[in-house]
């Protein structure tokens, strides 16, 4: 039980007025940890991840094993249907809600089928708390991240999908969102779009990269970090001892 | 001055009577991108409804707790319909915007035809309860009662509307996704029952306004809620396009300069001048037109 | 083998357009008598008048269509090009008794000032707002026509026009024939611009923007000049539809002022197949056999003797247009065109065709024609991942 992937795509095709965006994607996640997505701007992980929550319409298949641990395809689902079988999802942009209180967001965000960790959210970000009565709009991005994550750990999720959450934030604020996200790690399944091999190499245990909307190498993320002119070839970057930001 | 109290008083009563049309376009152009074209036969509907209601309905009738029985039907019917059309014409095309729109469009064809097929084309005339006939004196000019009756009704919905998005949860939800709804639906929530709900409640407003429209005008035609419906869409527009708060100040404004100007200058040139106001709103901020919803 | 099986419905599709035009021309020639669709022979006058009817809202239906079909412009505003016709053309010719081609060509221009006034400011905003804006200009002209100032557009009551400035070829009833080859040749006339317009460098413009506009501005054009000439052309051609109309008429009603007038437009072209040119005119032209018909099939025995629940909603001709229209926006997309073009491919096994490139290729087509100085990076700017 415990080797079956929690989540499986097979021959996965997006296709985005006229352009042919992703291709074919085969990739699986395991239970537990992190698994990191990684390649090239426009090689098609946002697409993956939206093909996965059903934002755009996709063919091929899509299984996930919720919390029963039965696996169920969730291709040509409704988003909402998709995410309340346990799946959290921050966007690249936060996508916070900018008219909105930081109390509001987090209520809105309160799944019916599940706990609410406010105590928890709180105590990993106290500063949502003094701020709960601000305009999200109104709060720093690295504030907006907190509060786009926190909407992720306030309910009981199987999967996180979070994309690119340390994009455009300052290097202190880099490190703590990534120890939130590698502490959040301990309990649930995160699949991890991200630019920053820093934060991929302290975090995650396996990698997948697509390039040109198709999985391209798969496998243990430090074998391909580990392996210079692989990353630099997959990805576009020198790695100058296995880190640096794109 | 008497003129003036009067002007100003029956022009708030239009922008009352505008913004109970255009609050529920508004929220459902907000929330939905959907510019609802059949609004105006929601209001037909309200109108025909309360006036069956008061000659037929048992227990209702022309005055008293009867009439308000009579509109108490006629706004059920047109909230009903109203969920109905959301539920059987607009869900099915999801995310198709423009041929929502299109559906609203044969909705206001074929409704408003229907009524008439059924009343007639000619004007009939509408129930008015006894205190709507009498006049109460302001500063010397005898207003018509009907006018309060309509900017009270209208300062009612406005605070329970703004109560509702602020305090109950279906409120934020709709809040939220004005704002994003993509990802209100990517946190869960199955956004499309508030796309029947906000249906619901504009068609519910849209049929008090035909009730109170068929009081103030005191009868009642198949082709009047469209009439309306050109000038609430102005007030949505000017208002900016998915605020409440927005579209009230901007129903006032319309309903003043509509009243003013009809009555100084000449018939007509009222009307015109709402459109001109239109123009410049645009001119003056053209990418304005998008604002939050509160 | 197959290319040839493509080259004779290429030359059947080219010669199509020919033939139903000879035989539309000698229409008035006939004495076929098709009852239950048309009350007397084809050439009399009353079922002639029909038919005229019929050519001009297909050709202003058409125009519509460059807008709406074409361009992915929804104007609820188009009503206010085809007024400016009628009436413009009434008033010069009734009013200052100007001549007949003076009247028109000073009307067409008054037309395209209009049009260029009013598309200036509406198209400074996009999508629902661009729609209300146009509906509200439109709406003003309504105002206008129905105040009847100084007794210049005779308000509800419509304005006749005076007899003599016009051409005895085009008064009277004997002379419906002759009307109805006017019809005729603006039909043909719109059809042929539309046709040029569109296969030019600016209908494939105007196609992508259709498609995205934000990538027609990253391929470095201006969308607001070529959507300010579509505006500005299809004004013009609903101009000329209203004089047609004017000179068939005899007269200008506000009903042609109206929203639902346009409203009428927009189920004319859905109906027919928007962006499809024989659809958008022949759904022009059987909406409006149908508006006229179904009235007289109203007061008929079949209709009256049906029992109330059935009789009372038939009875109103908008009843049905409307109903017909929410079918096909549900249930047929692309209209009769689609339908056609669906049913066509089915039986030779390819993929549907549509005048112009498949759905989500213009814009491509586009950028390769725009060409050099155009990196590859620039063709995908809103791909979800792209930067």
């Amino acid at each position: 039980m415990t080797d079956a992937p929690l989540l499986r795509l097979s021959d996965v095709h997006v296709r985005l007025t006229g352009s042919h965006i992703l291709q074919g994607v085969d990739l699986s996640v395991r239970r537990g940890g992190v698994t990191a997505l990684l390649g090239r701007n426009g090689a098609g992980k946002t697409t993956t991840v939206k093909a996965v929550l059903g934002l755009v319409p996709c063919t091929g298949t899509i299984e996930f094993a919720g919390a029963s641990g039965r696996i169920e395809r969730i291709d040509g689902r409704r988003t909402h249907e998709i995410v309340r079988r346990g799946i959290g999802y921050a966007p690249e942009d936060r996508e916070v809600f900018a008219g909105l209180t930081v109390a509001e967001n987090l209520a809105l965000a309160e799944r019916r089928n599940s706990a609410h960790h406010h105590d928890r959210v709180f105590e990993l970000f106290p500063e949502l708390k003094q701020r709960s009565r601000q305009l999200a709009g109104t709060l720093s991005g690295g504030q907006q991240q907190m509060v786009a994550i926190a909407r992720l750990l306030l309910n009981d999720n199987q999967l996180l999908l979070i994309d690119e959450p340390t994009k455009g934030l300052a290097p202190l604020l880099v490190a703590e969102v990534a120890d939130v996200l590698a502490r959040a790690a301990e309990e649930v399944t995160i699949l991890l779009v991200e630019q920053n091999l820093t934060v991929v190499q302290r975090m995650a245990q396996d990698a997948v990269v697509v390039d040109q909307g198709r999985v391209a190498w798969s496998g243990p993320a430090g074998d391909l970090l580990a392996d210079a002119d692989r990353t630099r070839e997959l990805l576009g970057v020198a790695t100058s001892g296995g880190g640096g930001r794109l | 001055m008497t003129t003036l109290v009067l002007l100003t008083i029956t022009g708030l009563g239009l922008a009352a009577l505008y913004f109970l049309v255009a609050s529920g376009l508004s929220l459902i152009f907000g929330l939905m991108d959907v510019l609802n074209f059949a609004h105006g036969a929601f209001l037909t509907i309200g109108a025909y409804g309360t006036w069956w209601a008061a000659g037929n309905l048992p227990g209702a009738g022309e005055s008293g707790w009867g009439f308000v029985l009579a509109v108490v039907f006629g706004v059920a019917v047109g909230t009903l319909v109203a969920a109905l059309i959301e539920l059987l014409l607009i869900r099915p095309l999801y995310q198709r915007h423009i041929e929502q729109v299109l559906v609203t469009v044969g909705l206001s064809l074929a409704l408003v035809a229907l009524v008439r097929a059924v009343w007639g084309a000619d004007p009939r005339p509408f129930p008015r309860p006894g205190w709507a006939r009498g006049t109460t004196s302001i500063l010397g000019a005898n207003v018509p009662n009907d006018r309060f009756l309509l900017i009270v009704s209208a300062v009612v919905v406005l605070v329970a509307v703004l109560a509702f998005l602020r305090f109950t949860r279906v409120g934020l939800i709709i809040r939220a996704g004005v704002e994003n709804r993509t990802m209100v639906t990517a946190l869960g929530i199955d956004v499309r029952k508030a796309f029947t709900l906000v249906f619901a409640i504009g068609g519910a407003f849209a049929a008090l306004a035909g009730a109170l429209g068929g009081i103030y005008l005191g009868s009642i035609s198949p082709g009047q809620g469209t009439s309306l419906l050109i000038f609430a869409f102005i007030v949505v527009v000017i208002g900016g396009m998915s605020s409440i708060t927005g579209t009230a100040a901007a129903a006032v404004l319309v309903g003043l300069v509509q009243q003013f100007a009809n009555y100084y200058a000449a018939s007509g040139v009222g009307d015109l001048s709402v459109v001109l106001l239109l123009a410049v709103v645009l001119l003056a901020r053209p990418s304005g037109l998008r604002a939050r919803l509160a | 083998m197959r290319e040839q099986a493509f080259d004779r419905t290429g030359r059947l599709r080219r010669l199509a357009p020919l033939v139903v035009l000879v035989v539309l021309a000698l229409l008035p020639y006939s004495t076929l008598s098709l009852p239950g669709l048309f009350e007397g022979v084809l050439n009399s006058p009353g079922t002639l008048q029909l038919l005229a009817l019929c050519l001009v809202f297909g050709g202003v239906a058409l125009s519509f269509d460059l807008l709406f079909g074409f361009t992915g412009l929804l104007s609820f505003g188009h009503a206010l090009y085809f007024a400016a016709g009628t009436y413009g053309a009434n008033l010069l010719l009734t009013e200052l008794g100007w001549g007949l081609g003076a009247a028109v060509a000073v009307t067409t221009m008054a037309g395209v000032v209009l049009a260029l006034l009013v598309g200036s400011v509406a198209l400074r905003v996009t999508g629902i707002a661009f729609s209300m804006v146009t509906l509200a200009t439109a709406q003003a002209g309504s105002i206008i026509v129905l105040q009847d100032p100084s007794g210049l557009t005779g308000g509800e009551e419509g304005l006749a026009v005076a007899r003599a400035p016009i051409p005895d070829a085009l008064i009277g009833v004997f002379n419906t024939a002759n009307k109805y080859w006017l019809a005729l040749a603006y039909l043909v006339l719109v059809y042929a611009v539309v046709t040029w317009v569109t296969g030019s460098r600016a209908g494939r413009v105007w196609q992508a923007i259709r498609e995205n506009e934000r990538r027609v501005e990253v391929l470095g054009l201006r969308p607001y000049r070529f959507k300010l000439l579509v505006f500005v052309l299809a004004g013009l051609l609903a101009t000329l539809g209203g004089i047609v109309h004017l000179l068939l008429l005899g007269g200008s009603t506000p009903r042609v002022t109206t929203a639902d007038f346009t409203i009428g437009l927009l189920v004319m072209v859905v109906l027919g197949g928007a962006g499809s040119r024989w659809g958008a005119v022949l759904g022009g032209v059987l909406y409006t056999y149908l508006d006229s018909r179904l009235t007289g099939l109203a007061s008929s025995a079949a209709i009256q003797d049906l029992p109330a629940w059935l009789r009372v909603p038939l009875s109103e001709p908008l009843f049905i247009l409307g109903t017909l229209f929410i079918l096909v926006v549900l249930f047929v997309p692309g209209g009769i065109a689609g339908l056609v073009e669906r049913l066509g491919a089915r039986r030779r096994d390819r993929r549907p065709e549509i005048d112009g490139p498949p759905p989500g290729r213009a814009v491509e087509r586009l950028r390769d024609e725009v060409g050099a100085g155009v990196g590859a990076g620039l063709g995908t700017p809103r791909r979800p991942d792209g930067a």
